[in-house]
Parts: C-alpha cells; structure tokens; sequence
C-alpha cells in the first residue's frame, strides 16, 4: 500500500514536470491562432528548454553564490509546491504535509528568492522587477488570504484534498463564483499574465517577470523558465482542484484496479481541465490590454473585495 | 528552581556592579562577557528544565516590610525566562567579539548584565512591587545603554524620549496594578488572581497604555526606533529580540492571569491594535534607509503579530472555546521565541556590517555578499524567518496563528466574526510587506554592486560574532523544520494560563504538526525541505551531469549597456517606490513633485518626495504643544514675591479646607 502510494505520488510529480510545458505551448499556440498566426508547434517549449540546458553560463562578472543557487532552489521549491496539489487523485501520500497556505508560502519563497537573485548583479532592469514583483505581491497576498478564509469556511479546513472532497457536494454558491473569480485574478497576477505583465515581452518598461530573470542565460535560464511554467500549471490545478474537482479519484478504494481506473479518469479529466484553462487563458489575454503598473492595484484589490463579499455572504446566509 | 534564577540575577547584577567599581582597566570586556554568556546559558537550561516542573515560589524579606518580595517560576515564566536567557547567551557570545571598535567600555559594561538581570527579574516577579522595581531597573538600565554613545545628538534625543515613554508606561502599570490590589490593598500576584476586579475595562486600558508602549504597539512605538538602534548592536538585539518579549509577558500575565474571566470585547482593541500595528510597523520599514531602524521597525510588525494571537487568544477565552484558545496563545508564544531568533541574527548582522563598513545606511551599501559570505548567508536565513516564509520558524507560527484565525467563524460575536477575518488581512498583508521589506533590506545592502567606497575594505567578522550568528540561524532553521517541538515545549505554559493544551505533535507520524485534526490542516516543514532539498540536487546534479556544464564569466549584461556605473542600480528608495505610491499615500500621506526642466533647456529634472509621521504628527505634537503651552502660562509664576507666594499657599489651604467641609 505504502509503495503503491509512493508510485501514485511519483506519477504527480513526474506529471507536473511532463505537462507543464504542454501547458504553456498550448497556450502560445492558441494565442497565435487567435492572432490568426501559424505560431510555433505544441511542443516548442520542450525545444527550447532541452537547447537553453544544453548551453553554457555566461555569468557576469559580480555574480554571488546566491545567484547561481537560486535557479535550482526556485526550481525545486516550485516543484515541490506543485506536487503538493491534487490534480488526478486526492489524497496523495505527501498531500498533507502542507496546507493551502503552505503551498502558497512556497510560491512566496521562490518569489522571495527571485527577486533577490534580480537584485545580485546589480543592474537597473533587475531592480525595476524585484520592486515591481514585490509591490504585487503585497496586494496579491492579503487577497489570497481573504479568498483562503472563504473557502475555509465552506470547507471547514485548508487541506486540498478535503476541500476537493468537500466541494463535490457543495453545489453551486454565490459566494463560490466569487471566490473564484478571486482566485482567477490572483492567478492572473501571480503568472505574470496580461493584462498585469506580459510573458512575450523584452526590452520594455512595464515588463516585471522578465525584467528580474534578464542577466540569466543558459540552463539557469532553462531552470527558471521551467519553474514559471510549473507555477502556471500548479494555478491551473489549483483552481480545478477546489472549483472543478470532478473526475478527480478519490483515496478509498482500496483495491489496485479500481484505483487505477479511477485514476485514469482522474487523468482525463485532468487534461481536459488543463486544455479549457489553456484555450480560456490564451482567448482572455488577446482579449484585453497590458495595464499600466500602477493600475494593477485596482485590479487585484477587486479580488480582495471578492474575497470580503463572499465571506460576508456566507456568513450572512449561515445565519438566516 | 527558582532560587537559581534569583541566584543567576543576583550573580549578573554583582557582576554589573563588579565591572562598575573595578573600570574597564581590570575587567576586561571579555570577563564581562564571557561570565555573563555562562550565567545566561545556565539560567536558558534552568528556564528550559523547569518549562516541564510544577510552580516553585520564594519569599525573600525585602522590599516592602508588610509584604517581603515574592517570586514565582511556573511554565509561563519559565518560557519567557527562556526567552531572556537564550538571547542573552546569544548577545554575550557576540559581544566577546563585536565590542572592540567601540571607545567607551565602561559605559556599557556595567549596565549590560544588569539589565539581564532585571529583565530575568520581571518574569519571576510574583507581587507588584518586586514587579514594577524590577520593571524599573530594566527600564533604567536599557536608557544607560541607549545612551552609551552619549555624544550624537540623535541619541541624546532617542534616550530623551525613551525616558519619557519608559516613565509614562511604568506609571500606567503602577496605576493598572493599584487598581488590581482593589480596596484591601493586595499587592501580591496570588491575592489579584483571587479576587474580583469591576474595574477591568480600565485596568485593560492601562496595561495597553503601559505594556503596550514598551512592546511599541503603534502608535505607542514611537520611541523604539530611536532608541532601539542607538544602542551597541548586541543591545539593540537584546532590547529588540528580548525587553519587548518582557513586554508581552507583562501583558499575558496582568490580563490572562491576575484579571479574572475577560468579557469578550477587550479582545477587539487588542486585536485591531494588534493587525495595525503589524502592517504599519513593517510599512515604516519599508521606507526606512538605516539598517538598523529597519529592523528596530520590523520588531514593531513582529510585536504587532504576536498582539493579534493575543487578542484571538482573548476572544476564544471569552467564549470558552479552549482548544482555539491554546492554539491563538501556543502562536503568539511561538512567534515571540522565533522573533528573539531570528531578530538577534538580523542585529547582530547590522552590527557586523557596521563594524566592517563603518555605515549603516544601506543607501551606501551593497556588495557585501562577496566580502562577507558566512554572515550573510546567516543574515539571509533570518531574512528568510523574518519575512515568514517556508520552510523557516516564522512561517510556523505564522501558519499556527492562521489556522487559529479560520476558527474565528466558530465565535457566536458578529462584531469578532468580521473583525477577525480582518485582522487576519492585515497579518498577511504584514508578511507580504516584510517580504518586500527584507528584500530590500538584504538585497540592498549585502547584493548588487558597492554603492560607495564605504565597503571596500569590509572583512568577514570574527569568530565570536559569527558563531553567534550562526548558531541563532541553525535554531531558526531547526525550529521551523520541527515545530512539533517548540508546541510540545510551550504546552505546559498554555496549560497553565488557558486550561487547555495543543494535542501533542512529536508523537504524530513523519513529526508533522496537526493543530486540530487531519483533516482540517497539517504542515510538515521537514517533509518539504527534505523533498526540496532532494530535487533540487537532483536536478543540479542531472542537468550538470546530462547537459552543460560551463560557465564563462563576462561583464554583466544589463541588456546591452554593461557600462553604466554603480549609480544606475535600483536604490532602496527606488526600490520601495512603487509600495510607498500604492499605500504611502493613506498611511504617511506621501506624496512626489516632479519638476522637469522646460524643453530645450539642460538642467536636471527633480523629484522630491514627502511623507508625514502621522502617529508623531498627530499623537505626539499636540501633546507637546499643549505641555509647551501649559508651562508657558505657568512660566510667570516662577518670578513672584514672597508675599505672592504665601497668599496663593493660603488661598489653596482656605480652599481645600472647603473642598474639605463640603465633602463630609
């Protein structure tokens, strides 16, 4: 049992490796079609991961240990985050040994680190990034704390797997619409999608993301890219995990074949989300514009609003 | 038990007085030290044996005839006693190394044990006299060493209003106590417990007044981050990681123990002060160019944290939800112990950065990550801990405090159920900007290039200070990898104040920490880092191994303009620029003037920027205006005749003679 779970989880993890590229591939690819351009193929990421890990560091001259650390630890703890979130099955072996907000604490080291990496050579662009990243951050998190609240009074527990349990039965709810779109807009931001930043550029003043990993090349680059594709596929999970949780199997069964049955459609449901989050993703962001940074504080605030009114109103209906 | 702490006191206040009447020409910094490092290392392993014994009480026939001096270690003091005595093991082992640029010695010698001593005396304080003398002596001390760099105006200023507001804060615990003796004049800690106290409200109010100020509850925190850094740094670590932790004992003790059942609402002062000042402390911070005023700010956010548990602590106790209780109190005591932590590492970082340096306004820094690689990577760890971020001991007990907030739906109140949630807000808004903060603060100063010739001779510090750096960074990192274990230790101290204890943790399976059951939430700190630990030298180790593995070095990049110089790197200004526009604006009420020059003319284009203090601007100001004021009408009466002064020596007699007469 205890080697079967192992399995399980390793499955999870090398999933999250396996899909996150697929994941951003797809979502340049149908943006492009919606540019009505050709785009690159699917697989593109792939490529040009395997050709940045197959070349060498150029590394200035100022560089610390730090510096050079910090690819493989972001990399790493992003890994980590993502593997902790429920996407085919619930209640995975290591699933408990970190909560909603833990794994949201993870995100916050590996932008903790990034930004600090940004600041180590010294450079104007890297600066414009950590501070960017960091402003966002502080508007992203209280946010993300009232969304947690909300779920956590529906749920009754911060636990991904409980929460996914719980939100089979919990039908449809007001205040769950909202708390979505919360989480949509945290997600949004935390990704440096548009309209808060933009992932296709360089060489612009309102680029945030981009602006911090711009001194790094070659397989630290390939380390960080990855970790940023990962993080966008551990949202995509998230939110199905706690809002769309169909599909996903469940840890009762106790014997191996209907476990693996049920896993499988755990998987194709999985995809399935993933390919939705991918295809709404790439039509939302050729839908709208960047936002001028100093807008962005508007447009995460609407999330902690969100956040507020859904509890409000829960607890207003609890009580009637 | 307990007579070892006295013993331990009474030794480190010898050793002051020692050290006061033998000069600096016999007793040598080292002597000083080195005892004080023995005496405090016995009393943290005193503190942490009888963590798990029952109440030991002493009598001594001093102090007050009618009452003698009584003094008490039960789990509660011993936790905070351990609090004192871990970080004063750590300040020695620092100071045997850090002290040697300073000039005047004796003026920090003397005063320094003392001031263990007397901080070690509050938490074994069993009636209000001993209490408020000891209170006393550590206030007095710590003014001694604020001022021990006497010759800056600054910190002449700093002692100045420290005075004032050490002075104001003993008098609201006088009067708080006063009230508490209650009618038959009861000044021992056993008789309060026992008795009923219909002034509570006030009571509350004044132990806000008089604990808070001392801990530096905005807007009570006014003097802390003048005084805090004007001190050595292994002062500033002791007054910042340790006095405020005395503090918040003070306040446990009055309103947990000696106040009786709480009503429910004295919960919502200290919990709105409690999340305000989290999230004000650390925005200070955040704007804030001396290193060490920045961590003299960044303890008000901590302090602020651990006044937030407080209050949840009151609301769960109100309501006679024990469980919740002991898990909001187990966090606020947890996050005390880790912030002496980490808080002593970031001091005694400042402290070695002055040293190497000469500077200590980060503006000027940077670079220093080449020059000083072990102390940084401590000072990072604590960062790291400071900011609340996994797997460190600050995100444990920031975890624990806010699996205790998503109880709160569970209080039958509607004035707590929404404040809470609130509150809970501006805690992760807090470590959101403490995040920012300490990215600012390390990146600034330890990353990037020298921003000034003032690091270009900067050494590693030496052996005693990096020990000591090092040692306080490995607890921060054992800690939060085992929290199972500081709950399990902290047990017996919530037992004993709420009744009720956090389930047991070390026994649960892969050491996780559960506070309420499986299925509601679970973190395991160990699991995470070995699991982070593994794949990370997996990866370095497989694409080192399968790909490249090259390295050229070649100047920085910067996108194509390698040349520009050191000036054109984000400053900290610059840096906190975009949070000082997004919140400065409510909170210091900031504001910037760009004045460009006309087109076609060449001059530099200008912005300045301002902000206001608004807790000095309209707390403290109009307080010293009306004082001002006052002392001006009086002023004349300073000059009068003999036959003046009789008249107004009669009429005041003739007066109260009547007030007299009325009254009966």
């Amino acid at each position: 049992m205890t080697f079967e779970a192992l399995i399980w989880q390793g499955i999870q993890m090398m999933l999250a490796l396996a899909l996150a590229p697929l994941l951003t591939g797809l979502v340049r690819k149908a943006k492009a079609r919606l540019l009505r351009r050709r785009g690159a193929p699917l697989l593109q990421p792939y490529r040009d991961l395997r050709r940045l890990l197959g070349k060498d560091v150029v590394l200035a001259d100022n560089a610390s240990w730090l510096f050079r650390v910090a690819p493989y630890v972001i990399f790493a703890l992003t890994w980590v985050a993502a593997a902790l979130v429920p996407t085919f099955s619930t209640g995975l072996m290591f699933s408990w040994s970190g909560d909603l907000i833990a794994i949201i604490a993870l995100l916050g080291s590996v932008r903790f680190l990034q930004a600090l990496a940004a600041l180590d050579i010294g450079t104007s662009f890297g600066g414009i990034g950590s501070s960017r990243e960091m402003m966002f951050a502080s508007l992203a998190e209280p946010a993300m704390n009232m969304l947690v609240f909300t779920l956590a009074l529906v749920a009754r527990s911060t636990q991904l797997s409980t929460i996914a349990n719980v939100m089979f039965g919990a039908g449809l709810r007001v205040s769950l619409a909202l708390a979505l779109f919360g989480f949509i807009i945290v997600a949004i931001a935390e990704n440096a999608r548009i309209p808060v930043d933009n992932p296709a550029t360089h060489l612009e003043l309102t680029m945030v993301h981009e602006a911090m990993v711009l001194e790094y090349s070659g397989r630290h680059l390939a380390m960080i890219e990855f970790a940023a594709m990962i993080k966008l596929l551990l949202y995509v999970s998230l939110i199905g995990c706690i809002f769309f949780p169909f599909g996903m199997a469940q840890d009762e069964q106790a014997l191996l074949l209907p476990r693996i049955l049920a896993c499988g459609i755990g998987l194709a449901c999985y995809a399935a989300k993933l390919a939705f989050a991918g295809l709404a993703l790439a039509l939302f962001e050729t839908s709208i514009a960047k936002m001028r940074v100093f807008r962005v504080p508007d447009f995460i605030g609407v999330a902690l609003m969100l956040g507020l009114l859904g509890t409000l109103l829960l607890f207003v209906s609890r009580s009637l | 038990m307990i007579a070892l702490v006295l013993a331990a006191a009474a030794a480190l206040f010898l050793l002051g007085l020692f050290a006061a009447l033998a000069g600096t020409a016999r007793v040598g910094r080292r002597t000083v030290y080195g005892t004080s490092l023995a005496l405090c290392a016995a009393g943290a392993i005193v503190a942490g044996l009888s963590l798990f014994r029952g109440p030991g009480n002493v009598v001594l026939p001093i102090g007050l005839p009618w009452l003698g001096a009584h003094f008490r270690l039960d789990a509660l003091s011993a936790c905070f006693l351990g609090i004192v005595y871990v970080g004063g093991t750590g300040a020695s082992l620092y100071a045997l190394g850090y002290g040697r640029h300073e000039h005047e010695q004796q003026r920090v010698l003397p005063f320094y044990p003392a001031f263990l001593g007397g901080m070690s005396l509050v938490i074994v304080a069993d009636d209000a006299f001993s209490f408020l003398f000891a209170w006393e002596v550590m206030s007095l001390t710590s003014w001694a060493l604020v001022m021990a760099h006497h010759r800056g105006p600054s910190n002449v200023r700093a002692g100045f209003i420290y005075l004032l507001m050490a002075t104001m804060g003993s008098l609201a615990l006088l009067l708080a106590f006063g009230l508490l003796a209650g009618a038959a004049s009861n000044y021992g800690f056993a008789a309060m417990r026992g008795a009923a106290h219909p002034t509570a409200a006030l009571v509350l109010a004044l132990t806000l007044l008089g604990a808070g100020s001392k801990a530096g509850l905005v807007p009570l925190h006014v003097w802390l981050p003048l005084a805090h850094p004007a001190a050595p740094s292994h002062v500033s670590a002791l007054m910042s990681g340790v006095m405020t932790k005395v503090a918040i004992y003070a306040f446990i003790r009055i309103v947990f123990d000696l106040m009786g059942p709480p009503d429910w609402w004295w919960s919502v002062p200290v919990l709105s002060l409690g999340g305000t000042t989290a999230a004000v402390g650390v925005l200070y911070a955040l704007m804030e160019r001396d290193l060490k005023r920045l961590l003299a700010y960044s303890t008000i956010e901590n302090i602020g944290v651990v006044f937030a548990g407080l209050g949840l602590a009151l609301a769960f106790r109100a309501n006679a939800m024990l469980t919740a209780e002991a898990l909001a109190l187990t966090a606020a005591l947890f996050h005390a112990f880790n912030h002496m932590l980490f808080k002593s590492v970031l001091f005694f970082g400042a402290g070695t950065v002055q040293v190497a340096t000469g500077e200590l306004n980060i503006e000027r820094l940077g670079g220093l990550i080449h020059r000083m690689p072990v102390s940084s990577a401590a000072v990072l760890t604590a960062c790291l801990a400071a900011s609340a971020l996994p797997p460190l001991n600050g995100f444990a007990s920031e975890w624990l405090l806010f699996q205790s907030v998503l109880v709160s739906p569970d209080l039958p109140q509607w004035g707590l159920k929404l404040l809470v949630p609130t509150a809970g807000t501006l805690l992760a808004l807090a470590a959101a900007f403490a995040a920012a903060c300490f990215v600012r603060g390390f990146g600034i100063t330890y990353l990037g290039r020298q921003r000034s010739a003032a690091g270009e001779h900067a050494t590693e510090a030496d052996r005693f200070s990096l020990a000591a750096m090092l040692i306080f960074a490995a607890l921060c990192v054992v800690i939060g990898l085992l929290p199972g274990l500081a709950i399990d230790a902290l047990a017996r101290a919530v037992q004993g104040v709420v009744g009720a204890r956090m389930p047991a943790q070390l026994s649960l399976p892969w050491l996780s920490i559960v506070p309420i059951d499986n299925g509601r939430s679970s973190y395991n700190g160990l699991m995470i880092f070995v699991f982070t630990l593994i794949s990370a030298m997996l990866v370095a180790f497989a694409v080192h191994r399968l790909a490249a593995r090259g390295v050229r070095r070649a100047a920085l990049w910067d996108c194509g303009y390698p040349g520009l110089g050191q000036a054109s790197q984000y400053s900290a200004a610059s840096l906190s620029q975009p949070i000082r526009r997004v919140f400065g604006s409510y909170v210091f009420r900031s504001s910037e003037v760009v004045t460009m020059p006309p087109p076609g003319e060449i001059g530099p284009a200008r912005i300045r920027k301002q902000s206001h203090d608004l807790a000095w601007e309209s707390l403290y100001v109009p307080v010293t205006a009306a004082v001002n004021w006052v002392s001006g009408l009086l002023d004349h009466m300073q000059f009068l005749s003999i036959r003046r002064y009789l008249s107004f020596v009669f009429a005041a007699l003739v007066g109260l003679l009547l007030a007299l007469a009325l009254w009966q």
